[in-house]
């Protein structure tokens, strides 16, 4: 398993970066983490003729806080964001979901940017992009953009990114009082891709009624399922467990996943179902201790 | 831009400049180019662990980094995890001690895995150990040994 030939370029600067992208976009491809791309250029399922490594570019590996929006640039690796002690008081979807990602020496070097430009349907971070209503800063010759989540991931592993532009940056928005976040998903094996995985994300309002709410999963469609109709089904409700077991079954109905040597359709529908009503229950325990929005 | 690329990486402490071809992984390099044959390959696909090594001081599969993203980087195989004629690392001797390998064709990996993990963990619960260590297979030994040893070594290697 080795990769076919290919040229090699490491840029020292976000310009030189773009532009090299400008000039090679079409042929090339961009290595951050490397973590997927590494495979599908060993087995030979990708070939580009470039590639441009972006790991030189420092000035991309922030995570900050800045208008009470959580910054993740280009080169944060999976593993750094994990550490950080500001991520889990305030988005926690973002710290729950990240031991799952592969594995420690995956994520030691696997980038958050990485995984959702990769957009693997059955990948974690798109899906908790999705939930938080992330915004994704783009850059490409003609100068930068910012596309929702909602409307970044297109297909399996294809995205709204044309071929000379790069994602350097995820910005997550502030979360709102009495929230909570839940992330539980099933996998054969730990650190392998889930049969099926679930972002919940529950707002209460101040008598205890559900006031906004979002399932977001993985591994059950081309890109992370939204289930926005399933969903509002609470709003305006007081969340109970019947409650909760109605929207379950309905967001199980809406899916629609596919039936592989892992696990069948109807078995991951099963899951999906279970892994909500036991989310939406963790969502709602911390919304509730949750009075100030932190 | 080239198809070859000059690369100064220092390995197991001793510097080296090589040109490498920019497709080469790093785990071919160390073991062609040299002479370290004890990062193994399993899948080559970052599936296996077989070849993880600490690049700047972080555990990482060498089959799926290239040789070139290694220029003006610090890496440690096994072979620089304790001197050839001094004692073992204490790692290395609580696998030995527990039993955590048979054929030892994983073990390079496993070592370095546990490296990196135990540098920072102290008394981690067997579940933690689990998670460390699920990256890498071990066809052999059921991973009973291998979790005592890593028990072991957190016990008895002064960090």
């Amino acid at each position: 398993m080795k990769p076919a030939p290919f040229e090699y370029v490491a840029p020292e600067s976000l310009e030189e970066a773009t532009s090299l992208l400008g000039e090679h976009g079409e042929v090339g491809k961009i290595l951050a983490g490397g973590q997927s791309l590494g495979p599908l250029l060993n087995m030979r399922l990708a070939s580009p003729e470039v590639l441009i490594d972006i790991n030189r570019l420092e000035e991309l590996s922030y995570i900050r806080q800045r208008d009470g929006h959580l910054e993740i640039g280009a080169l944060a690796r999976q593993r750094t964001v994990e550490r950080s002690p500001a991520i889990p008081r305030r988005w926690p979807l973002i710290s729950d979901a990240m031991p799952y990602v592969g594995h420690m020496t995956l994520r030691n070097r696997g980038t958050v940017c990485g995984s959702i430009a990769h957009a693997d349907p059955a990948a974690e971070l798109p899906a908790v992009a999705t939930a938080l209503d992330a915004e994704l800063r783009v850059l490409g010759p003609e100068g930068e953009r910012t596309v929702p989540a909602a409307d970044f991931f297109l297909s399996y592993m294809t995205t709204n990114l044309e071929p000379e532009e790069l994602l350097a940056e995820v910005r997550f928005p502030p979360p709102q009082p009495r929230t909570g976040h839940a992330w539980f998903e099933i996998a054969r094996r730990h650190g392998d891709y889930a049969l099926v995985g679930v972002a919940a994300v529950l707002t209460l309002r101040d008598d205890g009624a559900c006031d906004a709410a979002r399932l977001v999963y993985t591994g059950v469609a081309p890109v992370p399922f939204d289930a926005r109709e399933a969903a509002e089904l609470l709003v305006g409700e007081q969340p109970s467990e019947d409650s909760f077991a109605e929207v379950a079954e309905h967001a199980a109905k809406a899916s629609e996943p596919g039936t592989d040597v892992h696990a069948s359709a109807g078995y991951r529908r099963h899951l999906l179902g279970l892994l909500t009503r036991r989310a939406l229950g963790k969502a709602l325990e911390r919304a509730r201790g949750d009075e100030d929005g932190a | 831009m080239e198809r070859k690329k000059t690369i100064h990486v220092t390995v197991n402490g001793e510097e080296y400049e090589r040109e490498v071809e920019v497709r080469k992984t790093l785990a071919d390099f160390l073991r062609e180019d040299l002479g370290l044959r004890g990062t193994h390959l399993g899948c080559e696909h970052g599936v296996c662990g077989a070849c993880t090594v600490l690049f700047n001081d972080s555990s990482v599969r060498s089959c799926i980094i290239y040789a070139a993203q290694a220029d003006e980087t610090e890496i440690l195989t096994i072979e620089g995890l304790a001197p050839a004629a001094g004692p073992l690392h204490p790692i290395q001797e609580a696998f030995r001690d527990k039993h955590g390998l048979q054929c030892g064709f994983c073990t390079p990996g496993f070592v370095l895995a546990s490296l990196d993990f135990l540098v920072e963990a102290r008394e981690p619960s067997e579940e933690e150990i689990r998670e460390a260590i699920s990256g890498n297979l071990c066809r052999c030994t059921g991973y009973q040994g291998i979790v005592e040893a890593i028990r072991a070594a957190d016990a008895n290697w002064e960090r």
